[in-house]
């Protein structure tokens, strides 16, 4: 029954369906769509909203990858990436790991605490960590961005991981135990192993998290090459905003890596994504 | 031992998290400008932010932003929801999840630039309305006193409808097709189906879109900072961009911090009664 029947007894339902969703995205791309048309506009000038122009610029985009210094950007934003993502999901398994299986005493106060940080807005801390990267000398370098997002994405990472190792069954880590293998060496064998396609979905998440943030980097770090894409996509605009074919191609530029690595990984993206939205 | 895995999480939580919360907190009852000494002001912050009519009006503006962004995306995920049910197999499918997904994966400044365009007075909603022969509406939506904040919530509302779409869209797959059926055989229209058995069955999953979205309204920055930066005469203005200026452009380090607090309350008064509201129910 049901799946094929279904869509047979209503092939109106399905063309219906397919009709919204071609409307909605139609929508999705429209900001994208009207961007490169402006972006192929003789620089300097205001083209109309959507209409292909008569002598596309493609050079835009070579003045706006200059302009925008995209290669040492990309250098800025990976090295950042690079630092933020791997020691969070690791520290924030090994505390999930450690909340939901070791579970010593106290331990449901403080994952309580970290749980409290889930709907915390960045705006609430942003002040004092402003003077606490100015009293450890960071401000202005990559550490200012680094090492509070790593605490920042602690609650969603524990909350995220707790929740997988809360259900392996006990008989995995007591077979290990029998075997007389250490808490540490249970975690590295048998458990992490296992949690693979979670640990997988919290790095992807931590990855375009880090990528897209904006107002930590805007307030600790002057330097827009300094920042991640986002931070440098404002400072971008504060520059540019005037000149919209360029502006725009600028954008596409920035938008695009991320966009190339959403597309080429979207399964494991939409997944994180849905779950993530789901659990936080 | 056991602390020895928990300790680092700890470690960082507490330094970027736990220990600002609390100076912010300290802070809100200080009179500082950031550099000088500060001075004890009790609650005298808080009272400013509860009546001085320009930072109260930020909170309002956050909740007018609430009905965009979350409304309108719950809404039409919903509709769509109901419509397309079984109908997201295939390339056709995965394409679409795709696309709608764009939205979540490119930076919120990237929204706020690319939708200044397409609101401007010469972008391509104004193209479109001359074209359907409105061409009386058209305006530079940004700097309307009277439209700049729809505009604002209308940008946010884009960000937001494809993940409500598509957790919607994935929940209605789950619920059990035989209770549509049974629906039908007892005569019920498209509309019960959706009140009887839609709505329910996507309890948890509209939870969930309501939590995202009013916490990405009231905590909103990114796409006002970069669509208006609070104008005109503050009418897209919000308390995330409100905090900014005042602790960073005017250097009132104590009232910024009195404003991020009663941020944090509203957050979480508003986002406790949805999650309870959910649990209760799955009962």
């Amino acid at each position: 029954m049901s799946l094929a029947s279904t869509a047979r007894a209503a092939p109106i339902g399905a063309f219906a369906a397919r009709a919204i969703l071609i409307a909605l995205m139609l929508v999705t791309l429209l900001p994208f769509i009207t961007m490169f048309s402006a972006a192929l506009a003789p620089s300097g000038t205001y083209p109309p909203g959507l209409q292909w122009p008569a002598d596309p610029q493609w050079s835009n985009f070579v003045d706006a990858f200059v302009a925008a210094k995209l290669d040492r950007l990309l250098l800025s934003s990976i090295t950042i990436v690079a630092c933020v993502v791997p020691v969070s999901v690791l520290i924030g398994t090994m505390a999930g790991f450690g909340l939901a299986k070791l579970a010593p005493r106290g331990s449901q106060f403080v994952y309580l605490l970290f749980v409290i940080g889930l709907t915390l807005p960045l705006e609430v801390v942003i002040i004092p960590l402003y003077y606490e990267i100015q009293w450890l000398g960071l401000l202005n370098t990559k550490f200012a961005i680094i090492l509070p997002l790593i605490g920042l994405y602690m609650p969603f990472s524990i909350y995220w991981m707790r929740a997988h190792f809360v259900n392996v069954p006990a008989e995995m880590s007591e077979a290990a135990e029998i075997d007389g293998a250490s808490a540490w060496q249970q975690f590295w064998l048998v458990q992490v192993p296992l949690a693979r396609p979670p640990i997988m979905s919290l790095a992807i998440l931590q990855f375009l998290w880090t990528w897209n943030s904006f107002l930590l980097p805007l307030v600790l770090v002057e330097i827009p090459l300094e920042r991640t894409m986002a931070g440098a996509l404002g400072a971008f605009q504060g520059q540019w905003g005037t000149n919209i074919p360029l502006l725009c191609a600028g954008s596409l530029i920035i938008l695009a890596p991320s966009v190339i690595v959403f597309v080429l990984f979207q399964k494991q993206f939409v997944a994180a994504l849905l779950q993530g939205a789901v659990k936080g | 031992m056991a602390w020895l895995f928990i300790a680092p999480a700890l470690l960082f939580y507490s330094a970027f998290v736990l220990i600002p919360i609390g100076m912010t907190a300290y802070y809100s009852l200080l009179r500082w400008n950031g550099i000088g000494a500060a001075q004890f002001r009790g609650l005298q912050n808080y009272i400013t932010v509860l009546t001085e009519p320009d930072l109260l009006s930020t909170i309002g503006n956050a909740f007018q932003l609430v009905l965009y962004f979350s409304l309108l995306p719950v809404g039409i995920g919903l509709g769509v929801a109901q419509i397309i049910r079984q109908h997201l197999n295939g390339p056709f499918g995965t394409t679409a999840r795709t696309i709608l997904f764009v939205p979540q994966v490119i930076p919120l400044v990237a929204a706020g630039i690319a939708w200044s365009w397409m609101l401007a007075s010469n972008g391509v909603v104004n193209q479109l309305l001359s074209a359907v022969g409105l061409g009386g509406w058209t305006r530079g939506w940004l700097g309307d006193f009277d439209f700049a904040l729809p505009a604002v919530g209308i940008i946010g509302a884009w960000v937001l409808l494809g993940l409500c779409t598509m957790l919607l869209v994935t929940g209605i797959a789950k619920i059990d097709p035989t209770l549509y059926e049974a629906a039908k055989l007892d005569g019920a229209s498209g509309w019960d189906e959706f009140i009887y058995v839609t709505v329910p069955g996507l309890r948890q999953e509209i939870g969930v879109c309501i939590t995202v979205t009013v916490i990405a309204a009231l905590a909103s920055f990114d796409i006002v900072y970069i669509a208006t930066g609070g104008g005109p005469g503050g009418s897209t203005n919000v308390p995330g961009l409100e905090i900014y200026r005042l602790a960073f452009a005017h250097r009132q380090v104590g009232l910024a911090s009195a404003l991020a607090i009663v941020l944090m309350i509203l957050v979480i008064v508003c986002i406790l009664p949805i999650q309870w509201i959910m649990r209760e129910r799955r009962r």
